[in-house]
């Protein structure tokens, strides 16, 4: 009880726990806003040519899901919980199945073209 | 950083909110367990659209069929979305009164049906363009991966209604708490599924 009243009833610090956690969620809208305008932008006007475009957009991609990550689901570094170490793990089995689905299929539909006949 | 040990992903109740604090620790983090595996599989439908994108068999392809307007309509709504939820998430951990709570909920429902509604729209003029998923292997992949999602966002919204529906019935309890907490990461998580939708699928279709 001693603990719960110098942790959480304390109505200051409460309030400014509130109004901190309420500029994370602005500051992750802001950013997140930020950062689909930018593809959305040069694609809708092909600012870039094809393969620059298509790395482009993937790195706006990824960093709007870290600001997703970090602002909406309030997951980071400072956090002793398994919540970012599965993140994690989970990603890398995502990205061994997802590159090895990928590179299998263009590697057999490379191998299945015929060949120009001479 | 923080005035108390963070226990969960998401927004945490805090100790404020007594026993609901503790019983939101394994509860949500279960939940968050199977959201991950739902990554997975989202992840390995994605590996099929991009193995299946060029297999269009002489029928109509993305720069025939994708609406970039609409699609950035539907983002915005669905971030919009998530912010609403947060909202609702901020309402329920300090108490601003279930007025507020279930405003925020009935926003963040209106946003995600107005998605559900553009994405309908959509689809259905992919359809009468031809485009229907029998057509080649780039549609059947195509109404794979998207038509999840979207079955994603219509599943949230039939519980969002159910947990609006259980705080009219039994009040902000204990149960009610568990559930808008869950709620919330399953919303905020489809929100992340949809910038890997329109990046991949959309906007490097249109390139």
């Amino acid at each position: 009880m001693i603990e719960q009243t110098r942790d959480g009833g304390d109505a200051a610090t409460r309030k400014l726990e509130e109004q901190k956690e309420f500029h994370s969620y602005v500051w992750g809208i802001a950013l997140a806003l930020m950062l689909t305008l930018a593809p959305f932008a040069l694609v809708h006007w092909a600012a870039m040519p094809g393969l620059s475009l298509l790395s482009v957009i993937g790195a706006f991609a990824l960093v709007q899901m870290v600001v997703h990550f970090r602002f909406f689901l309030h997951i980071g570094f400072w956090q002793k919980r398994e919540d970012l170490q599965l993140i994690l793990f989970s990603t890398l089995l995502l990205v061994i199945m997802v590159a090895g689905t990928i590179w299998i299929m263009a590697s057999l539909a490379m191998r299945m073209t015929l060949p120009a006949q001479p | 950083m923080n005035y108390e040990a963070i226990k969960h992903p998401g927004l945490n109740l805090g100790s404020a909110h007594g026993r609901d604090h503790d019983a939101a620790e394994g509860m949500v983090f279960g939940f968050w367990v199977f959201l991950m595996s739902d990554a997975i599989l989202f992840s390995m439908v994605f590996a099929t659209y991009v193995t299946s994108v060029g297999a269009t068999a002489g029928g109509p392809g993305p720069h025939e069929l994708y609406d970039i307007k609409s699609v950035f309509i539907e983002t915005l709504l669905l971030l919009a979305s998530s912010f609403t939820f947060g909202m609702a998430s901020l309402a329920l951990k300090y108490k601003h009164g279930t007025a507020r709570l279930i405003g925020w909920l009935a926003v963040t429902l209106v946003l995600g049906v107005a998605f559900l509604g553009f994405e309908l729209h959509d689809f259905a003029s992919m359809f009468s363009k031809g485009a229907v998923p029998s057509r080649s292997g780039f549609l059947s992949a195509f109404f794979d991966l998207v038509p999840l999602h979207g079955l994603h966002v219509t599943g949230g919204s039939i519980w969002l209604i159910c947990l609006v529906g259980q705080i009219a019935m039994y009040g902000v309890d204990t149960q009610v708490k568990l559930g808008l907490m869950r709620l919330a990461l399953f919303w905020h998580f489809l929100d992340i599924v949809w910038i890997a939708i329109f990046s991949v699928v959309y906007l490097a279709g249109l390139t």
